[in-house]
């Protein structure tokens, strides 16, 4: 275990060298460029590979070849290139092989800016790529949940042989932050020696890794992946619930946003107001639980605070929330960020318009 | 007199290339090669899109499939994973020379060490005949149905006099598969590029002319003599550029 003051972006880097990342491809884009840079000279220290790709597209690629060698391999972008590795993100997907990707969000949609913005979650949580399959999306709010989940990632991609998509914002990439790191793994290749091309661990056998399959087979495989999601609901939710025990209000937050939303709240409590806070840290599983079994009695609204313009993440609150009680939402877009000052107008305005 | 039998690297099964397609025996020479260098269970085989990923089913060592034009972005990752493998792509002209020209020209630019064998046969054979960068001047596909015109759609990508003019290439050849002798040559150039991989001295490139009787519209005994007349001229065979000779 060591503490170090770091940048989000190299935070992530670190996390993922230590839990066990010995390639990466990338192509160049604001504001994530500090991982491909730190993993520049990082990964040769410890015998992996660093490739800048001719593109996002070659990027993902690389690591699809990499990870079909049971190599633990990674890429990271941004929302516009996170669209160009959409393809390579569904082979994956097909070919069953693990990956973590990285998107540090920026404004949206199109080209749309170099500022902080979770203008990805409908891409991130619905469709990534072609094809109808899902992945795991984490969202860290801070720089030690980065690590912790970056650290870990390759568990549940190599657990469940699909790619793993970590979703933060912008600001979080850039900011800097006290970050105990966790010990670096020790790489055994087991998790994939079965289906890998590696012939490593002394295995003989040759293996065939496809992105496409006979109709039956296919079928197959979507029937796997879709247990495989009902699976990760089961077992893999992770949430923070932020005093909602006695909340008439509860607002709906990850990422940067929950990391404001939680100062308004702390303020509103302290003036006697009760409100809590639901953060998914994973956006897929969506946490349905947490708002599925409120007491709708008691609450009398749910606020959806995202930096985004419309919130992308309603639908899947309405979902649980089913009529019980209206759902609000503010948010900030295009690059412009979310302030306290803001959030804490937005917040207080329907709880004390409702009391 | 030395047995003809198939090669270990292959299947036992049929490659389910059309009667004729040069593809198979494209496949058949590489399969050989792998053999004969004892690699079989060295070897992975990066396939890509088109007619060319039939070889996923046929190939009976490590093989993976890949998107469009993305093999040599595949290779790289492979190869710089595990470097002691024998790494190749068998990718064809559409694949190669449209969709997949960043990649093939960025693999070949860096100098990844894993070999290329491009199977150029003017055409998109799997989708019916469309046509594709290398198509010929008048050449007639569904997609240029009073022939290939210059004006409006350019003219057919030479891809190894491309690559040839890159610093970081060493071995860059082009065979054509209608004679026994451009049959023997290209199979001495397959086995120079990967003993040029195996000895890892850099990106390799080999070209083989094929043919595309289905969607050509002819008898496969007649593609020969059509590529005589036509693509040969054109896409002309011999070393484009080899390290080993010029050193």
């Amino acid at each position: 275990m060591e503490k170090r003051f770091m940048k989000g972006c190299e935070a992530i880097a670190e996390a993922a060298v230590r839990g066990g990342c010995r390639f990466f491809a990338g192509y160049p884009i604001t504001p994530q460029n500090e991982i491909p840079e730190y993993l520049s000279w990082r990964l040769p220290e410890v015998g992996g590979a660093f490739v800048q790709g001719e593109s996002e597209v070659a990027s993902i690629n690389m690591v699809y070849g990499a990870a079909a060698t049971g190599t633990r391999a990674m890429t990271s972008s941004s929302g516009p290139g996170i669209s160009l590795k959409a393809e390579g993100i569904s082979y994956l997907a097909s070919a069953q092989l693990p990956a973590v990707i990285v998107n540090i969000s920026r404004g949206g949609p199109g080209l749309g800016s170099i500022q902080p913005a979770q203008s990805d979650y409908l891409q991130a949580t619905k469709a990534l790529g072609h094809g109808g399959f899902r992945t795991m999306v984490f969202a860290p709010a801070t720089l030690q949940e980065a690590v912790d989940l970056t650290y870990n990632a390759w568990e549940y991609a190599e657990r469940d042989r699909n790619p793993v998509l970590i979703l933060m914002d912008g600001c979080l990439g850039a900011i800097m932050e006290e970050v105990v790191l966790p010990e670096p793994k020790e790489l055994n290749y087991q998790n994939t020696e079965d289906w890998d091309l590696s012939k490593r661990n002394g295995r003989t056998d040759s293996h065939m890794i496809t992105p496409i399959l006979p109709e039956a087979a296919l079928e197959m495989l979507n029937k796997f992946k879709g247990m495989s999601y009902k699976m990760w609901e089961m077992t893999d939710v992770k949430v923070e619930e932020y005093m909602v025990e006695d909340a008439e209000y509860v607002v709906v937050a990850y990422g940067i946003a929950a990391r404001v939303a939680k100062e308004a709240i702390n303020t509103l409590r302290e003036e006697g107001h009760k409100v809590g806070m639901v953060r998914p840290i994973t956006l897929y599983p969506f946490p349905k639980a947490s708002l599925d079994n409120l007491d709708y009695t008691r609450v009398k609204g749910i606020i959806d605070i995202e930096l985004t313009i419309p919130a992308q993440m309603r639908d899947d609150i309405e979902l649980q929330v089913k009529g019980r009680c209206p759902v609000h939402e503010y948010g900030r877009s295009g690059g412009m960020l979310l302030d306290d000052e803001g959030v804490y107008n937005a917040i207080a305005e329907i709880v004390k318009g409702g009391e | 007199m030395p047995e003809y039998k198939r090669p270990k690297s292959l299947m036992p099964m049929a490659t389910g290339y059309c009667p004729g397609c040069m593809h198979a025996l494209a496949t058949r020479l590489v399969a050989d090669v792998i053999d004969e260098l004892n690699q079989k269970d060295n070897a992975i085989n990066v396939v890509s899109v088109g007619c060319s990923a039939l070889n996923l089913y046929s190939w009976a060592g490590d093989v993976i499939g890949s998107a469009h034009g993305r093999a040599p972005a595949v290779a790289t990752g492979i190869k710089r994973s595990m470097p002691d493998r024998l790494v190749f792509t068998y990718q064809g002209d559409g694949d190669l020379a449209a969709i997949g020209l960043a990649e093939i020209m960025s693999a070949a630019n860096r100098g990844e060490n894993f070999t290329v064998v491009f199977a150029n046969n003017q055409t998109y054979g799997m989708t019916g005949g469309q046509m594709a960068p290398t198509t010929l001047i008048g050449q007639r596909t569904t997609t240029t149905r009073f022939g290939r015109d210059a004006a409006t759609t350019g003219y057919p990508l030479q891809m190894c006099e491309l690559i040839s003019v890159l610093k970081a290439p060493v071995f860059v050849a082009r065979y054509a598969l209608n004679s026994p002798k451009g049959v023997m040559d290209a199979k001495k150039g397959i086995k120079k590029a990967f003993q040029m991989q195996l000895e890892g001295k850099g990106f390799t490139f080999v070209e083989l002319l094929t043919n595309c009787p289905t969607n050509w519209g002819m008898s496969p005994l007649d593609t020969l003599e059509y590529m005589n007349t036509n693509t040969i001229p054109y896409f002309k065979p011999g070393i484009y550029k080899d390290e080993e000779a010029d050193a």
